[in-house]
């Protein structure tokens, strides 16, 4: 246990030397700030539409018309930017020959594993925390319906671990980041694409099991605000396949 | 303290080491000598516990490394070719980090670090980042690692590598001062090493272990000859037959100096003719400069093993004969070797052998 905040600490202090966690989360901010901004315009504009025809004003749903499509937005950008923060945790140790001081010490593979999770959770929910901005601004200016933004930033929340479990698999599969990262955002994006798939294939027998594997169906439930026991399980077990698969990967490279 | 049995590592069908079986007693300092590529680094990793062996088994402080590999691991320190640093913390933070990753208790911490700091003489840069220090100040702060929980055995995979002369002195001195307290094992190609430091020497080749002893017995052993070096001021051309002459002597031969003045003059062991050389010469006035018996150094005895081997297995191989050619060529015995620039500042002339060595493992 200790160790693994011993190593969990390593990490944070690389990621905020390097500039790493800086930059990623600089450019995630950016960029859901300037959707949300673009979002918010459209919205207004289309309210503005809607009282001119009907006259008055009618109900505007904020939590619909703004923030389902900013949390969408939200899970592509991570899909993006969370294999930049996991690609070299594994794959660079490896390069350096790190790995040699962290296999040859008392540290069993689950605090490796755990603790470099730990770490790009941490920056990843610190990226999260700074968009809370965005709903803040509307309930000042308008008004929200709170618990459906927190369904939807706690299915944000678990898909970016989901998107570092698979990036920490796929840094521990080489030792080239480049390599780490790009690996990390194809099996996202793949994870992320069988839904269309699903889509097509609707009317056979394998339609609704390969939607069920898709993770954006399932993250969908949660930003809309409906919090359902089947998609916390199916996240939370992705998360938990990913770190394991990671951690038997390590084991088995001592093997070869 | 360290005990190995038939260790053996396989990859697919290329066979890393085989049957490597040793044994260190406590406070011991042992080194593996051998070309690059011999198997000394898969040897300390499976002691390590960083990979497993193919067959065999190995006991550390009293533990194994299979069964117990968590408690071998806390009493081990180990430092690999390639230090391996964090270039993005600072040297305290990142012997920090080590010692948290060892076990070591926060009460203790400071003192540990405060401790190694010392020993490794890095109190001064301990606040500088690791990737800004230069190789020696790396090295030292790899030894430190290795040292930080105060292990009972330590396994340092060619320690001087890329250090300058000055450093290479103090890395062994540092070394030599942990001989008693820890049991150290070390790997090197560098021959004078090996003597400078340790008490016992295994040479390994092609994965095997050729021989264990100390630098000594191993050189008294395989000593076949005695040669003498004879320096004189103003030699005639009936100097070599004269020398021939002298009861015991096998052979002599000019070493051929720019001014041709030194003899080499090989004869059976037990017959030292060193006072019969001197007065020969000054009986006929050639002006003796320098009198000196050669000993057979770790150098030869390495290559007289390793071409053994060689030679044993498989004559007619083309590999094989290349490798006994640079061999010979190598003999630190054969006259030119001296004028060489030598990156070791204690053995000038050792240098050439080592040379060789790396050529024939690439």
């Amino acid at each position: 246990m200790r160790s693994m905040f011993a190593i969990m600490g390593k990490e944070l202090r690389i990621l905020f030397t390097s500039p790493i966690a800086y930059v990623v989360t600089a450019v995630f901010i950016l960029i859901t700030g300037y959707l949300f901004y673009n979002i918010v315009l459209f919205a207004s504009s289309q309210s503005m539409q809607i009282m001119r025809t009907q006259g008055a004003l009618p109900q505007i749903n904020l939590n619909d018309l703004v923030f389902r499509p900013t949390f969408n937005n939200m899970s592509v950008i991570l899909m993006l930017t969370l294999p930049l923060i996991t690609m070299r945790m594994v794959a660079e140790e490896k390069k350096i020959k790190t790995i040699e001081l962290l296999m040859t010490s008392p540290v069993p593979i689950t605090s490796i594993v755990l603790g470099k999770f730990l770490a790009a959770f941490a920056v990843f929910t610190l990226m999260l925390g700074l968009t809370a901005y965005m709903p803040l601004l509307m309930w000042y200016y308008g008004s929200v319906e709170w618990l459906p933004i927190l369904t939807g930033y706690l299915g944000v929340w678990l898909l970016g671990g989901i998107f570092i479990a698979v990036g920490l698999l796929a840094s521990s599969l080489t030792e080239n980041q480049v390599i780490a990262g790009f690996l990390g955002f194809g099996a996202v994006l793949i994870l992320w694409l069988i839904g269309w798939v699903s889509q097509t294939m609707s009317d056979s027998a394998l339609g609704p099991f390969i939607a069920y594997l898709s993770i954006g169906e399932h993250t969908e439930n949660m930003i809309k605000g409906m919090i359902d026991t089947e998609d916390l399980v199916y996240q939370l077990s992705l998360i938990v396949v990913g770190l394991f698969v990671t951690h038997r990967v390590l084991e088995s490279q001592r093997w070869r | 303290m360290i005990k190995a049995q038939h260790l053996s590592k396989r990859y697919g069908n290329i066979t890393a080491i085989e049957n490597v079986t040793f044994h260190v007693q406590k406070g011991e300092i042992l080194a593996f000598l051998g070309p690059n590529g011999a198997g000394k680094t898969t040897t300390m990793r499976i002691l390590t516990c960083f990979m497993p062996a193919s067959s065999g088994s190995a006991e550390v402080a009293g533990f194994d490394i299979f069964e117990e590999p968590q408690e071998v691991k806390k009493r081990i320190g180990y430092l690999p070719e390639f230090p391996p640093l964090y270039t993005e913390l600072t040297v305290t933070e990142y012997l920090n980090f080590v010692a948290k990753i060892k076990g070591i208790e926060r009460r203790n911490r400071t003192q540990a670090l405060t401790r190694v700091l010392e020993r490794c003489a890095l109190t001064d840069v301990r606040h500088r980042l690791i990737g800004n220090l230069s190789r020696g100040y790396r090295q030292r702060v790899g030894l430190a690692q290795a040292l930080i929980h105060n292990p009972e055995v330590l396994i340092l995979d060619e320690p001087t590598t890329g250090l300058d002369p000055k450093q290479i002195i103090e890395m062994r001195q540092v070394i030599k001062d942990l001989a008693g307290h820890h049991t150290v094992i070390l790997s090197t190609h560098i021959l004078p090493e090996a003597t400078a430091v340790c008490q016992r020497v295994v040479i390994i080749h092609e994965g095997r272990i050729v021989a264990i002893d100390t630098p000594d017995t191993l050189s008294a052993q395989l000593r076949q000859s005695e040669k003498i070096h004879v320096t004189l001021e103003a030699p005639t051309p009936e100097t070599t037959e004269a020398f021939q002459k002298i009861k015991g002597v096998i052979s002599v031969f000019h070493e051929p100096t720019p001014d041709g003045r030194v003899f080499v003059v090989e004869c059976e062991l037990g017959h030292d003719i060193r006072s019969e050389l001197a007065s020969l010469a000054v009986r006929r006035g050639w002006g003796l400069l320098e009198l000196t018996l050669v000993k057979l150094s770790l150098e030869d005895v390495f290559l007289k093993l390793t071409q053994e081997e060689s030679k044993d297995e498989s004559k007619g191989e083309l590999l094989e004969e290349m490798k006994v050619g640079t061999g010979t060529q190598a003999d630190p015995a054969a006259p030119g070797g001296t004028g060489e620039a030598s990156e070791d500042p204690g053995e000038p002339g050792k240098k050439r052998g080592s040379r060789a060595h790396k050529g024939k493992a690439e």
